[in-house]
């Protein structure tokens, strides 16, 4: 019997260097936990002993039950009949599984029926489950839903939602976008109105919601009436009754199993979470960067089954007498896809650890407040943490969804023929793939949100140490490419900040956020070369690559490639 | 209403998948190179016996008699949610075949009270006797339903089911208490559940404790049984000294079946058709495989 979590050995390599004492020491309240639940671990090693044992669970559903009904998932998809919304038979079945398993609560507190779980944890599990089916991933991805509720609301809708979540007897949706406010939810129209007695209630409609049929709703809505921008927006939760109608949902092209609904909403009564106006500039940056590392998984996920299937293809395919995985271009083509998939593990959980160390410290805070504690050395560290979560969330999301789409294309290009074919699941893989880099914010607003942390060099302390490491043997050569790397980037930083010219700025984003993550996912490579042996090829391909990659960014910067936006009209004419 | 349910499981090589290195080359099989799992249809009643507790009340108490490894698949008992469970294991119990078997386990549910309905799977994938049920029915007095396939009905002191039968079903009525052996459609097995997972795997029984202590020159047998009975992680077993039986019925003098011979059966090609490449012959061919299953 297969298990994606077991049968992984790159997902094996990062498990074990999870480094998450911290983390979990603040989430388990010093292990005090197991007095009062005989499931709560009694130190760091019972902890991971536990997260080891769930994600086999998880491991053995996903290869086992829910990858071998993604197809038929795919085939029929979700349905609208009468106004009501039924998933495929494979996705009920698999909720149905997951919940029993009690998987659906996995960062939620123990109070909540929750399992109390690090984030790094349920991204591992989300990264599993997008393997088996990606479609899947956007019903079981949206527990950030109740961690949203858990995070901003008060203990009473706590106490409301969030079991219901736990035990599955809830999905939930963020009804966010509307025909017009798509990248830009300043654009929110959905009016939020209060009676005489203080309940709030929503009217308008939502576009493009995932499991918009779910059964509790998060709806950021305009709340101030005559405001223009996000500051007039709130949050509200309420539940997908009778007063909620689904219009319509939409054919797409991937992730059939997953209903994306048209919402209206009929004066449906909501409740306030958090402050009034805090509603986008808060609640839903804060939301919206979960479902960002939620979706960089899902991305991971669909890599690893499409490059799976290639290896698999290119083993078992022969032409002109051999098996094409000895062809030197597929071999080639097979190691680029493979080094892709390690390092973007790489940087994805190093990001979700900075991600967990940024929420545990910012509890502890609360918590040493509370108590009257001082609390400045953590609060220093939790503004260092916050702004490097700032600038990694996007940048791996950026990242990750992009190189997903590269991997699922090569992946059907080594299958010929029989890869355009739907007999074959890369073809599922590589529709599936297309939206990653599309939704929770495109590709292009993520190098916008990580780009004021590149211009200002936030990382500069960290790499600056890496470059004064010593690192021994053929580690030596690929640390002195880096330190070239960080040279010329250092160099295009300085041309565009000298340039200061905000649309030359704009455009070359993207090479200089590319220049930005070779560096950092150059120096966690090395740091895990220096583990084992045989990261070290993983290193050197990655880095080797990047450095010619990185001369082909600093050409396109410093030579004006951009400078012919001024002729766009003539150009496109 | 609430009932008490036991259920019998056994710990069973994997058969299902053997491989190259698990058989000997006189053709037998190397039990110590297969992994040892859970008797799926074991699996199959202790997922019934679960439903009939969350839709009627109850309790459910899982036994398995084996060796000391066997507490591993009571181990997964408690993740799957049953109540208690015990372990029944003896040196002196090695060797059991069918009837030596039946009359160890029949002799430890005398000894835990009344009960309402003990539920096994039709066979193990070892033996494939299908024996150890019906003898254990026998040697309890109660009514037997084997081949069950679905509760249909349960009320105070009756029990409804319908039963696999050649070519259909049959449906029958039992008063309780009764036992059943059920087949695979009975079920479908539930996944482990997490917070149980993390609260009973330290769960160890006596000689797992003893192995602890052997390793571990601190440790101290009576202490520690003690702080697993406190934590709700102690495995009970039940051994010789727990029953007061006949030892001439028990074990490998009290098993009276014997292997007699072993046949190494080697599956080949059977006979050759020949298929004449006309429309008709491809039809016909496409028809054969239908019919084989091969196609469909």
């Amino acid at each position: 019997m297969s298990n994606f979590f077991s049968d992984n050995a790159d997902m094996q390599f990062q498990f074990q260097h999870l480094n998450l004492q911290e983390v979990v020491e603040i989430i388990e309240h010093d292990y005090q936990e197991h007095r009062q639940y005989n499931y709560a671990p009694r130190d760091y090693s019972d902890a991971l002993d536990n997260y080891r044992k769930i994600l086999e669970i998880i491991g053995d559903l996903a290869a086992n039950f829910i990858a071998p009904r993604a197809a038929e998932v795919d085939e029929s998809g979700s349905h609208l009949q009468d106004g009501k919304v039924s998933y495929a038979k494979g996705t009920r079945e698999s909720l149905e599984k997951l919940a029993q398993a009690e998987l659906m609560g996995i960062t939620l507190p123990r109070q909540y029926r929750g399992l109390n779980f690090p984030t790094t944890i349920y991204i591992m599990a989300i990264e599993m489950v997008s393997r088996a089916d990606a479609a899947l991933m956007n019903i079981f991805g949206l527990q950030d839903i109740a961690e949203t509720i858990h995070k901003f609301g008060t203990s009473d809708q706590m106490g409301e939602f969030l079991p219901g979540f736990s035990s599955g007897k809830y999905t939930g949706a963020m009804a966010l976008t509307e025909p017009d406010a798509g990248s830009d939810l300043q654009a929110v129209k959905l009016h939020a109105y209060q009676t005489d007695n203080g309940q709030w209630f929503l009217r308008g409609v939502k576009r493009f919601i995932t499991n918009g049929n779910g059964n509790v709703l998060l709806v950021l809505a305009r709340s101030e009436p005559g405001s223009k921008d996000g500051r007039g927006l709130s949050l509200f939760v309420c539940y997908g009754d009778e007063t909620v109608k689904v219009r319509r949902i939409e054919n797409k092209l991937g992730i059939h199993g997953s209903p994306t609904c048209e919402l209206q909403f009929n004066d449906t009564p909501a409740q306030l979470i958090g402050k009034r106006k805090f509603g986008l500039i808060k609640y839903v940056m804060d939301l919206m960067n979960g479902a960002r590392l939620g979706v960089s998984a899902q991305a991971l996920g669909i890599s690893q089954a499409a490059y799976e299937a290639a290896v698999n293809y290119a083993r078992a395919r022969e032409q002109f007498g051999k098996a094409i995985y000895h062809i030197p271009v597929v071999t080639n083509m097979l190691i680029d896809m493979r080094v892709t998939l390690e390092s973007n593990r790489s940087l994805l959980y190093s990001t979700t650890k900075i991600v967990d160390l940024r929420d545990k410290l910012e509890a502890k805070i609360i918590r040493l407040k509370d108590e009257g504690k001082s609390f400045e050395e953590e609060n220093e560290r939790f503004k260092k943490v916050s702004k490097m979560a700032a600038l990694l969330t996007p940048m791996t999301k950026f990242i990750l969804t992009e190189s997903a789409n590269q991997i699922t294309y090569d992946s059907l290009q080594i299958h010929g023929g029989a890869g355009y074919m739907r007999e074959f699941t890369i073809e599922r893989l590589a529709r599936d793939a297309r939206i990653t880099n599309i939704y929770e914010g495109t590709s292009q607003l993520q190098i916008v949100a990580a780009m004021g942390g590149v211009l200002n060099d936030l990382l500069a302390e960290d790499f600056n140490e890496k470059v004064e490491k010593i690192y021994k043997g053929s580690l030596s050569r690929l640390a002195d490419y880096l330190k070239d790397i960080r040279k010329i980037y250092l160099d295009c930083l300085k041309y565009i900040l000298d340039k200061n010219d905000i649309q030359f700025q704009e455009v070359a984003a993207r090479d200089l956020v590319e220049l930005y993550s070779y560096q950092y996912v150059g120096y966690i490579l090395l740091d895990e070369a220096e583990l084992e042996p045989r990261k070290i090829f993983i290193a050197n391909r990655y880095i080797v690559s990047a450095l010619a990659k990185t001369r082909s960014n600093a050409e396109a910067i410093k030579n004006e490639q951009f400078s012919d936006l001024l002729h766009a009209d003539e150009i496109l004419n | 209403m609430s009932f008490r349910l036991i259920v019998l499981a056994k710990q069973v090589p994997d058969t299902a998948n053997i491989h190259g290195q698990v058989m000997r080359p006189d053709g037998t099989v190397n039990r110590a190179k297969l992994p040892a799992i859970f008797n799926p249809e074991d699996k199959v009643a202790l997922e019934l016996a679960l439903q009939v507790k969350e839709q009627y009340g109850g309790t459910v108490t899982a036994i398995s008699m084996g060796p000391p490894k066997a507490s591993e698949i009571l181990r997964e008992c408690l993740y799957l949610g049953v109540d208690e469970v015990y372990l029944i294991s003896d040196r002196k119990f090695a060797g059991a075949d069918t009837l030596a078997t039946s009359y160890v386990l029949s002799e430890a549910i005398k000894k835990m009270g009344n009960y309402d309905l003990i539920i096994a799977g039709r066979q193990a994938i070892d033996g494939d006797t299908a024996q150890v049920g019906p003898q254990t029915a026998e040697k309890l007095g109660i009514p037997q339903i084997t081949y069950a396939a679905k509760i249909t009905d349960l009320k105070k002191n009756r029990i409804t089911v319908r039963r696999r039968i050649d070519g259909g079903y049959e449906i029958l009525e039992s008063k309780l208490p009764v036992l059943l052996t059920v087949i695979k459609e009975a079920a479908e097995p539930r996944p482990f559940k997490a917070r149980n997972v993390m609260a009973y795997k330290n769960a160890k029984s006596l000689s797992e404790l003893e192995e602890m202590v052997n390793q571990n020159s601190l440790l101290y047998i009576d202490d520690l049984k003690e702080e697993f009975i406190a934590r709700g992680l102690f495995i009970p077993t039940l051994t010789l000294d727990d029953f007061e039986i006949d030892e001439t019925r028990i074990g490998q003098s009290g098993s009276p079946t014997k292997v007699y011979k072993v046949d190494s059966v080697v599956l080949g090609a059977g006979e050759h058709i020949k298929i004449e490449p006309t429309g008709e012959g491809i039809n016909q061919l496409i028809d054969q495989l239908m019919s084989d299953r091969i196609f469909g």
